[in-house]
C-alpha cells in the first residue's frame, strides 16, 4: 500500500514537473517575443537617398534606423588615385549612375562613437579611442576592428533604399566588404 | 491550535506575541544576534549601505512621481519640471544623484574589508557570492537609472554599453537590437531600463539583502583577529552577566549604537555632498539633450565602472571583452581561489600583504587612466595597469598557497 501510494506520488510529481516545464518554455518564449523590435519600428526602417542631391567632397550625415549614415560624394580624382593606390577600397564604393560614393553607418566599430570628417585630409577620425578611417570608412589606424559597417541598400535608378538588399549589397556581404549590420 | 489567552488586549505584547511571536523574533534578529566585540568601524560599512539603500528608495520614489518615462519629456522632466518647478525636486534629485555615487564608494570599502580580513573565508562564502550578486545588482540598477534623465551621455553610454553583447567577433546585432528593442536606444530601451530600474532590479536587490543577512546569522560575523570562537558560549556568559569575560555584544542596543554613531558621521558628510558639492555626480554631458546623430568627444562612464572599463579599454575588441568578462566575474571565485587555510588580517599573511595592496593600487591607477582620454604615456599606463590586474589574479592561487597555516 505504501509503495502504491509512492508510485502514485512519483507519477503526480513527474506530471506536475513536466507540465510546469512546458509552460515555462513557453512563459520564457513569450517573454522573449515581448522585448523583439515592434512591427511598427522594423516597417519604420527605410530611408530613400537621392543621390542627386550629393556634392563632391562634402560629408552629409543622414539618419536611417535611428544610426547616423555618412553619404560622401567622391570626386573623379579621388577614384583615379583609389585605382592606383587602394583598389580594394574601391569596392567599398556604390556606384550610383556615375558617381561614385562612400555609404557607411556613421558609428566606430569598436565601440560605437561617431567619427568626425576631416575634409583636409579627407579621413575619419574617431575622437573617443583614436581609431582612424580612410575616404572610403576603411579602417586604417585600430582600436576599430574593421571598416565603418556599410547599411543593407538596394539601387534604383538615381535612388538608394537603405533598409532593402540590393544585389550589389549582397555582393559586398559575400565579398566580406561588410557585414550585416 | 495553539494556546491562545482570551482575555489578552488586542495588540498588546501578549495578543501580538501569541499571533506573531514578535518576542522570539526580536530575540533572533537583534537583542540575541551576537556580534564579536573585537570589530572596528568598518564592519558598520553594511548598515552603512543599508541606510543609503533607504535614502536612496525614498528620494527615488519621490522623483518618480515626476519623471516622464518617454523619449520626448524625459529631459525636460528631470531637468525642468523636478528641478525647478517641484518643491525640493532638487533635494531628491541630488540625494538620488549623490546617493548613486557614494554608495558605490561604500560598497567597495565593504568588499576590501572583508577581502583585508579574510571574511570571505571558511563557511562565509555564501555571505561574499551573496555580497558580490549585490554588487552586480547594484550596477545594473546604477547604469539603468544613469540612462532615465534621457542626456547625451545616457545616450551614448546606452549605445556603447548594449553594443559589448556584440561579443566583438561574433557580431551578434540581432541579440544587441533585441536587448534595445529598436536598432537603436529609444523608446522600447528608454521604458524598459525604467521598469528595469524602478521594479525588477529593485525588487531583486531587496531580495539578495535579505539572503545576504540570513548567510551572515550562522557563521556569523568575523571579527579584527579571525579569531573563531563559540558564539554560543560567549553568548551564555553575556547572558550570565559576565560582559567583561564574554567575546560578544547583543546587535541591539550595544552594537547598534555603535553602528548608529557610523551612519551619524557618514550622513554628516553625505548631506554636505548633497548640499554643497552634489556637481561631483551630475555628469556635465548628461545636460545636453540625448542626439543620436552627435557623440560627446569623449565617452567614459561613471567613476565607480573606470576599472573595469579600463580592463576593456587597452586590447583588440575581442580580447577586450574577454578580459572585461574575466574582471566582472573573478571576484565571484575569490573564496575559491585562496588555498590558504588563515583567516586573518592581511597584515598577518605572507605575500597576500603585498598582493592586497597592489590589487587596491592598481585598481586605482585604472580608474585614473579610464577616465583619462586614452592617448600616448596615458593608454600605456592603462595597458600596463590592466596587465598587472589579470597577472595578480593569477598569481594569487599559487600566492595563498604558499602561506604558511598560522
Amino acid at each position: 500500500m505504501a509503495n502504491n501510494n509512492k508510485d502514485r506520488r512519483d507519477f503526480m510529481g513527474m506530471a506536475l514537473g513536466g507540465f510546469t516545464a512546458l509552460g515555462g518554455v513557453g512563459a520564457l518564449y513569450a517573454m522573449k517575443c515581448t522585448w523583439d523590435v515592434l512591427p511598427s519600428v522594423k516597417t519604420a526602417g527605410f530611408t530613400t537617398l537621392n543621390m542627386k542631391d550629393y556634392k563632391e567632397n562634402e560629408l552629409v550625415v543622414e539618419k536611417w534606423r535611428g544610426k547616423p549614415i555618412f553619404v560622401l560624394k567622391q570626386s573623379p580624382e579621388m577614384v583615379e588615385k583609389l585605382k592606383k593606390e587602394k583598389p580594394d577600397d574601391l569596392k567599398r564604393l556604390i556606384k550610383v549612375g556615375n558617381g561614385y560614393y562612400t555609404v557607411c553607418i556613421g558609428l566606430c566599430t569598436h565601440l560605437g562613437c561617431i567619427p568626425g570628417f576631416r575634409p583636409e585630409t579627407s579621413d575619419f577620425l574617431c575622437a573617443c579611442h583614436g581609431g582612424q578611417y580612410d575616404v572610403t570608412a576603411q579602417v586604417t589606424k585600430a582600436p576599430p576592428p574593421r571598416g565603418l559597417d556599410v547599411p543593407p541598400f538596394k539601387i534604383e535608378g538615381e535612388k538608394l533604399v537603405l533598409g532593402e538588399e540590393g544585389p550589389e549589397y549582397k555582393k559586398m556581404l559575400e565579398d566580406g566588404i561588410t557585414i550585416q549590420a | 491550535m495553539a494556546h491562545f489567552d482570551e482575555n489578552v488586549r488586542p495588540f498588546s505584547n501578549e495578543w501580538l506575541n501569541e499571533r506573531l511571536a514578535i518576542d522570539k523574533l526580536k530575540c533572533v534578529l537583534s537583542t540575541e544576534y551576537w556580534i564579536p566585540k573585537n570589530i572596528n568601524f568598518l564592519w558598520a560599512m553594511g548598515m552603512v549601505l543599508a541606510a543609503t539603500f533607504a535614502l536612496l528608495l525614498i528620494s527615488g520614489i519621490f522623483l518618480l512621481m515626476y519623471y516622464q518615462p518617454t523619449t520626448e519629456l524625459a529631459f525636460d522632466s528631470v531637468n525642468y519640471t523636478i528641478m525647478s518647478e517641484v518643491q525640493y525636486g532638487w533635494l531628491w534629485r541630488h540625494i538620488h544623484g549623490v546617493g548613486a555615487s557614494v554608495v558605490f564608494l561604500i560598497i567597495y570599502i565593504h568588499m576590501f574589508t572583508g577581502i583585508y580580513y579574510g571574511s570571505y573565508k571558511r563557511g562565509r562564502e555564501i555571505i561574499w557570492l551573496s555580497g558580490m550578486l549585490l554588487f552586480v545588482l547594484f550596477s545594473a540598477e546604477a547604469f539603468s537609472g544613469y540612462m532615465l534623465p534621457w542626456g547625451q551621455m545616457s545616450y551614448w553610454a546606452g549605445m556603447v554599453i548594449t553594443n559589448l553583447f556584440s561579443g566583438g567577433s561574433l557580431h551578434a546585432n540581432a541579440l544587441v537590437e533585441w536587448i534595445r528593442g529598436d536598432y537603436v536606444p529609444g523608446q522600447a530601451f528608454l521604458s524598459r531600463f525604467f521598469m528595469l530600474h524602478v521594479l525588477l532590479v529593485p525588487l531583486a536587490i531587496i531580495g539578495v539583502i535579505v539572503l545576504h543577512f540570513g548567510a551572515l546569522r550562522i557563521p556569523h560575523v568575523n571579527n579584527q583577529d579571525g579569531e573563531i570562537f563559540d558564539f554560543d558560549e560567549s553568548a551564555e556568559l553575556y547572558k550570565a552577566g559576565k560582559i567583561k569575560e564574554s567575546k560578544v555584544i547583543p546587535f541591539k542596543p550595544v552594537f547598534l549604537s555603535k553602528d548608529i554613531f557610523v551612519i551619524g558621521v557618514y550622513f554628516i558628510l553625505f548631506f554636505y555632498l548633497v548640499f554643497y558639492h552634489f556637481e561631483f555626480a551630475m555628469d556635465p554631458v548628461n545636460f545636453d539633450p540625448a542626439d543620436s546623430l552627435k557623440t560627446p568627444t569623449h565617452i567614459y562612464p561613471e567613476w565607480y565602472f573606470l576599472w573595469s572599463y579600463e580592463v576593456l579599454r587597452p586590447f583588440s575588441t575581442d580580447t577586450g571583452l574577454v578580459a572585461f568578462g574575466f574582471a566582472q566575474v573573478i571576484f565571484f571565485l575569490l573564496p575559491f581561489l585562496d588555498r590558504s587555510p588563515n583567516v586573518a588580517p592581511a597584515s598577518r599573511r605572507g605575500l597576500f600583504k603585498y598582493w592586497f595592496w597592489a590589487l587596491l593600487i592598481d585598481m586605482i591607477m585604472l580608474t585614473f587612466m579610464g577616465k583619462l582620454p586614452p592617448e600616448g604615456i596615458w593608454s600605456t599606463i592603462g595597458f600596463v595597469a590592466a596587465s598587472i590586474f589579470i597577472a595578480l589574479w593569477v598569481a594569487f592561487p599559487i600566492i595563498t598557497a604558499t602561506e604558511k597555516k598560522l
